[in-house]
């Protein structure tokens, strides 16, 4: 058996329950493996008393039988979710010292099913960057690189951390939060699968909260069984958050067939962008190859209001997002600025928030003032919402029309150097979201699965988009382009 | 539509967050060069459209108008800058 930090969680929990080993040395494995990988950036705040006191308790489980799938395995939690007396701070400053006095409801489920907290991960600062560099914790580091170039990449963002902690086997997985892509375009960019389930599949209580009509959580992991399998987990109905749906959560394992005899899919004509390197359009022909061969049909379909849905997102997003972050004043938690003689409360907000926030989130909260102050509201923000409509719109025809499933590329290029987009404008950055955005607008199901490299040697993912509560058909889906492509690459440890 | 100075200073007052002078000229070019992305919006025609409210065709749920927790109050004030006597502080607001 190769190091056990390296295992599948599905591997892992055959072995943990076969009694080859134990919770205690998978967790102990994995914390060895973080403690050498300081180079990535990660780990943020590390929990190795929590990790071992949970994996002894899951080992007396295991003992006794009947433990759950996720019973022992050892992940990674993004540091946007509320973990009891664990600093949780959405990589910002404002929340610097903020330990929750509760806990979300989806680290609350993966306890529960007896798994294992080795810490929290790095993130862009409240979720807001598509590279991780947004984070007051600093830059977190791809392990992949361009062969034996040493240029430090982007592991993606904003579940940079989660992406780069997967891809280096510092954990079995780790969980992810998507708004607009972030957990897709980190997967792609580090050759793992990440899946950002229907709106209201997962709680999203006690998670740090961006946009919510778009915010929803998932699972990073290193194979499409193991996102099946943590999926399952996270997945809850929960009476804490209004717009969790009151469905049963299905057992998305058994849902991987393998077999997709028959089915539909649509690929989308104005994801066809101009300029698009001829390495995405290659990986995108032959991922629909591999999907014919299965059986499947390939069939053109078009989503016409496809290129709105990047400026409508970035309407919808920063207005939702400047009021979610304006309890960020100082007072009940977090940062709070130092006073001058005279200053009152209105001086302690602008200066708490001047110091707490970074550039990205400030401008993102400006925006969003911008566009829902009086007299902009219907030019921008009713506008977007009507935009978002007919986005959701294009996609309920396609749907109905018969496709199954949608394949896209899940971004636009490889990972690129950190760094490398310091002198591009915000909205560059905001581009490499556009293959994933619309999915997010509409509420969809979408998972990226790594399926090739670039001319560099560095992963590549396509991304197929399910149907709304179709997470076990679009998890087939993409088990079938999994092992048609087989992808088994790992990063050469350079840490 | 672009945004100057003033409406920088306005919009960066309205959200509280205090911006240097010296910072205004950036931030309003970046704003701008934001909202001028969005200007793309304008081409769709949403005649007929109803604005977004729900992803999900749902209607929300509604619970009995009880109280389900409370005594927790060394709980709220335990991460809070500044707690006295059971309360937040802040600086005076009322002369």
């Amino acid at each position: 058996m190769s190091a056990l930090n390296a295992l599948t969680i599905a591997a892992a929990r055959d072995a943990l329950r076969a009694r080859q080993i134990t919770s205690a040395e998978l967790t102990e494995a994995c914390l060895g493996a973080i403690e050498a990988a300081g180079a990535l950036n990660a780990f943020v705040h590390h929990t190795p008393e929590i990790a071992r006191a949970q994996a002894a308790a899951a080992d007396a489980r295991l003992a006794a039988g009947d433990a759950p799938s996720l019973c022992g395995i050892p992940l990674g939690i993004k540091d946007l979710f509320c973990t009891k007396g664990v600093p949780s701070q959405a990589a910002s400053n404002i929340l610097r010292g903020f330990r929750p006095e509760y806990e979300s409801t989806v680290t609350q489920n993966l306890w529960d099913a007896g798994a294992v907290m080795l810490g929290k991960v790095n993130m862009d600062e409240f979720a807001m960057g598509s590279s991780n560099e947004t984070s007051c914790y600093g830059n977190v580091v791809n392990p992949w690189r361009r062969g034996n170039d040493p240029t430090p990449l982007t592991p993606g963002g904003s579940s940079g951390g989660s992406a780069s902690a997967v891809a280096a086997d510092l954990c079995l997985g780790a969980t992810g939060t998507d708004t607009g892509g972030s957990i897709r375009q980190p997967a792609a960019f580090t050759g793992i699968v990440g899946i950002k389930p229907t709106y209201g599949r997962v709680s999203r209580w006690g998670v740090v909260a961006f946009a919510s009509s778009l915010d929803q959580a998932g699972p990073m992991t290193k194979t499409v069984r193991d996102a099946a399998i943590m999926l399952g987990t996270m997945a809850s109905h929960d009476p804490k958050d209004s717009t969790s749906a009151d469905l049963p959560v299905p057992d998305f394992e058994a849902a991987l067939t393998g077999d997709i005899r028959g089915r539909k899919i649509g690929i989308p004509r104005e994801y066809r962008m101009d300029g698009m390197p001829p390495e995405i359009e290659r990986l995108w022909s032959e991922g629909a190859a591999m999907l014919r061969d299965a059986g499947a049909e390939i069939i053109d379909i078009s989503l016409p209001h496809t290129k709105y849905a990047l400026p409508a997102y970035y309407v919808v997003a920063p207005a939702e997002a400047s009021s979610n972050l304006a309890r960020y004043d100082g007072v009940r938690y977090g940062h709070r600025a130092k006073l001058g003689p005279g200053d009152g409360i209105t001086e302690m907000y602008e200066k708490t928030r001047a110091e707490g926030f970074g550039d990205e989130v400030q401008r993102r909260i400006m925006i969003g003032t911008y566009v829902l102050s009086a007299g902009f509201y219907d030019a921008y923000y009713n506008r977007a919402r009507k935009v978002r409509a007919l986005i959701k719109r294009d996609f309920e025809q396609v749907f109905a029309a018969g496709i199954d499933a949608i394949l896209t590329p899940a971004t636009p290029s490889a990972a690129f150097g950190l760094g490398e987009m310091a002198d591009a404008s915000p909205v560059e950055m905001y581009l490499n979201d556009v293959f994933t955005v619309t999915v997010n607008l509409a509420g969809l199901p979408g998972i990226a699965v790594p399926t090739g490299y670039d001319a560099k040697g560095l992963p590549l993912g396509l991304q197929l988009i399910g149907k709304p509560w179709g997470e076990g058909d679009l998890l087939n889906h993409a088990y079938v382009l999994e092992r048609a492509a087989g992808f088994v690459g790992k990063p050469a440890k350079w840490w | 539509m672009s945004i100057d100075i003033d409406t920088a200073r306005k919009v960066a007052h309205l959200a509280r967050i205090r911006v240097p002078e010296a910072r205004l000229p950036a931030l309003a070019d970046q704003l701008s060069g934001i909202l001028s992305f969005m200007e793309q919006l304008n081409e769709v025609d949403v005649t007929g459209i109803e604005p977004m409210t729900s992803v999900t065709p749902m209607r929300l749920k509604r619970r009995a108008d009880v109280v389900t927790d409370g005594n927790i109050q060394a709980s709220i004030l335990k991460n809070a800058p500044d707690a006295r006597e059971g309360f937040f502080a802040v600086p005076k607001v009322v002369e």
